[in-house]
């Protein structure tokens, strides 16, 4: 492929090194209502080849820090700051024209619903030929040729028929495949799928995560898978990072994360979602409240007010991400799940009825209404 | 799949609602919408019935034509005893005090303008139950009753709480007039997984509390496995398989039922994803389904039989019903079944 173009660029790059470097970075956004902390220092890396799932719920910031990764956020009242690196190249100020050169070639994207992520009068076939043309100069017809590989790769049949329809006449999974191959178009070393499957059914689902991993191990591609499905990225990722209130919570190779689990909010995500494998109403445990406002996050730790575990320490001190036993495993917690501190935390709280405490424990949904209607209270004062 | 029939109904003096036959089609442009096509369901007292199924495949117009919303092309809804498709309006009107609903979406359902003691007042104030002083306890009642603090809440409007709070709120508005059946239409699919779980668990303690019997909508497979005493399957407007939910998700019989199991991302990394038996194609369209099972177009056992006879739904098990000829366990459809049929028959 015709990518020297590009290179150019990175020509001072080292191939040493890892894919994507991520540190200390920060995504705030000024708003009349105060500095909208979504991504507060959040530091990751990335190999070519590897798959890095964020998982987190709405307002945890996985999507702002995936698009602000990749420059995406172009609004005149986002502060970014910290370091981006991609193969040795800062990306934290880089200039448009400088992103554009990566985008598409360097670094991709598919979206969450390829229902607005493509355009809707707008023939399939030009949307996949737009990138060819346009980043690898390709001609036309080469460019129709290289399109036609790509449906097929991605799994659409009839590709050719398909070429000549616009968006609305194909099923939305279809339409994702459409987007992955927009994605795929131009080469990318690094792929960033951003929820590519919650608007789908779920057998369609297996089928474009099935497709993700396999065009990913084809072209040997970095990729960060962000959902908050914890099922998606189980079986699909070599390493999970957990995010909650705009920063990293647990960081660990994905084995390492289910098997031993230090924080709180991790295990407190994993214990909340009904398992098929469970008999029929089977208690599930609660997480109360909800994730704090990011404009005045509380002073100690982000998830203390909604923690089962939390101690007056977490309320005051925020605890830094600690190492744990095996290497690369990374969590965010004074009194951590599955040690003697985390269990006499525990202990304590249940003694004193606190409701975050007995809604994790025993499921109690009246508790856990109330854990919000305190944080709130709380927060009115 | 693709089935009609009504094999897995039951008798009894405590089935609450009894839907026969029920067909659901729309009037467009571009030709018939076959949306629900001779569904049969029942639900006893104090049950959860789970209805599951990818979208479009007919599980909220069957909720919603049971509440006569619209009312459904043909069939009959019974709901204790009475017809609810031959009712007048005011009768109907009066039913539906008995027969509540909770929407997917929890903040567009309640009123922005309104403050939360007047929305979940209203259904009092228009049937004039109580005096005001009466009423303010019931609504104080209800909103304690789902978690929320009644002196907090009561003065606020529904944009002053998340999404999981104003799913309470749905909760308690739907619970303030004591109904019989609560008929909920993917109550959590809008709500975070951890607030998914609290409204869950407040609509089993809730059913419990006020001796509620449910319908639960939904597509997530285990979410409708934790909350159902039974789950029904529907694909493309009929029903697939009906059974209870251990039995029915450890021994699926129908191949859509097993596929859609199959398909679900196990949150284990020891479990590696599977990557064959998954479904294939597209749903096909409603406008023209096809002929005999519905399904057979995606089935990976489809036969000729398949496409020139629809199956019906018949016992495979104990409390375990499928529509199907060739079940994934279980023996074959026998030739040519002679249903007893109950209304239209099948085209």
């Amino acid at each position: 492929m015709a990518r020297s173009t590009n290179r150019r660029l990175l020509t001072a790059s080292p191939t040493e090194g890892p894919l994507l470097a991520v540190e200390d970075f920060r995504t705030h956004f000024d708003t009349p209502a105060g500095l909208v902390r979504a991504v507060d220092g959040v530091s990751l890396s990335l190999e070519r080849g590897k798959t890095l799932g964020i998982v987190g719920e709405s307002g945890s910031g996985k999507t702002v820090l995936s698009r602000s990764i990749m420059g995406l956020l172009t609004a005149r009242n986002v502060v970014r700051s910290g370091s981006v690196r991609f193969h040795g190249q800062e990306l934290v100020g880089a200039s448009n024209s400088q992103m554009r050169a990566l985008w598409g070639t360097e670094m991709a994207m598919v979206f969450q619903d390829p229902m607005t992520s493509l355009n809707p009068v707008m023939k399939i076939g030009r949307q996949i030929t737009e990138g060819l043309r346009f980043h690898l100069k390709l001609p036309k017809d080469e460019a129709g040729a290289q399109a036609l590989q790509l449906l097929e790769s991605v799994g659409i049949p009839d590709p050719k028929r398909r070429m000549e329809q616009y968006p609305h006449e194909l099923s939305g999974g279809m339409r994702q495949r459409v987007t992955i191959a927009i994605a795929l178009a131009c080469g990318p070393r690094l792929l960033f799928a951003d929820e590519p499957t919650t608007a789908l059914d779920v057998t369609v689902q297996a089928q474009i995560l099935n497709l993700l991993q396999q065009q990913q191990h084809e072209r040997h591609m970095g990729m960060v898978l962000v959902t908050h499905d914890l099922g998606v990225v189980a079986g699909r990722t070599d390493e999970i990072a957990v995010m909650y209130a705009g920063q990293i919570v647990e960081k660990a190779p994905t084995t390492t994360l289910f098997a031993n689990v230090r924080m709180p909010y991790t295990e407190a995500l994993l214990k909340s979602i009904p398992k098929l494998e469970q008999a029929s109403h089977t208690r599930l445990q609660i997480i109360g409240g909800r994730p704090p406002d990011l404009v005045s996050p509380p002073p100690g730790c982000r998830f203390a007010p909604r923690c089962p575990y939390a101690q007056p320490k977490c309320h005051a001190e925020a605890p830094p991400l600690i190492e744990a036993e095996t290497p690369g495993h990374e969590f965010r917690c004074w009194f951590p799940v599955g040690t003697q501190a985390g269990h006499d935390a525990l202990e304590r709280n249940l003694e004193q009825h606190l409701p975050a405490a007995e809604a994790a424990v025993t499921g109690d949904s009246h508790a856990a209404g109330l854990v919000e209607v305190a944080a709130e209270t709380g927060g009115d004062d | 799949m693709a089935g009609t029939g009504t094999a897995h109904l039951r008798d009894g003096d405590d089935v609450v609602l009894r839907v026969e036959d029920l067909t659901v089609e729309f009037k467009t442009s571009a030709g018939t919408v076959h949306a629900v096509s001779g569904i049969s369901l029942d639900v006893r007292q104090g049950e959860t019935l789970g209805l599951v199924g990818e979208s479009g495949c007919g599980k909220s117009t069957t909720g919603r034509a049971i509440m006569q919303l619209p009312a459904p092309t043909s069939g009959k809804v019974l709901f204790q005893g009475a017809d609810l498709a031959s009712l007048s309006g005011q009768q109907l009107r009066e039913v539906r005090t008995r027969l509540q609903f909770i929407f997917q979406d929890p903040i567009s359902s309640l009123n922005p303008r309104r403050k939360v003691k007047d929305i979940v007042a209203e259904p009092l104030r228009i049937w004039k139950r109580g005096t005001d002083a009466e009423r303010k306890a019931r609504v104080a009642e209800v909103l304690d009753a789902v978690g929320l603090d009644p002196e907090v809440a009561a003065e606020k409007r529904p944009h002053q709480f998340s999404g999981g709070q104003c799913q309470r709120i749905s909760i308690a508005r739907s619970l303030v007039l004591d109904p019989t059946l609560v008929i909920c239409d993917e109550p959590v699919s809008a709500l975070d997984v951890s607030v998914q779980a609290q409204i869950l668990n407040l609509l089993e303690d809730m059913k419990a509390q006020y001796g509620l019997t449910l319908i639960f909508i939904a597509h997530d497979l285990a979410v409708v496995k934790n909350i159902s005493d039974r789950v029904a399957v529907m694909y493309l407007g009929k029903i697939c398989e009906v059974g209870a939910p251990d039995d029915l998700y450890a021994t699926p019989a129908h191949p859509y039922t097993a596929a859609l199991l199959r398909s679900i991302p196990v949150p284990d990394p020891t479990v590696p994803p599977v990557q064959s038996g998954l479904l294939t194609g597209d749903l096909p369209s409603p406008l023209d389904p096809p002929s005999g099972c519905r399904f057979r177009t995606r089935c990976p056992n489809a036969q000729e039989r398949c496409a020139l006879e629809e199956p019906w739904v018949r016992a495979i098990g104990p409390e375990h019903y499928v529509a199907c000829h060739f079940p994934v366990h279980g023996t074959d459809a026998p030739a040519h079944e002679a249903p007893v049929a109950v209304g239209a028959p099948v085209q």
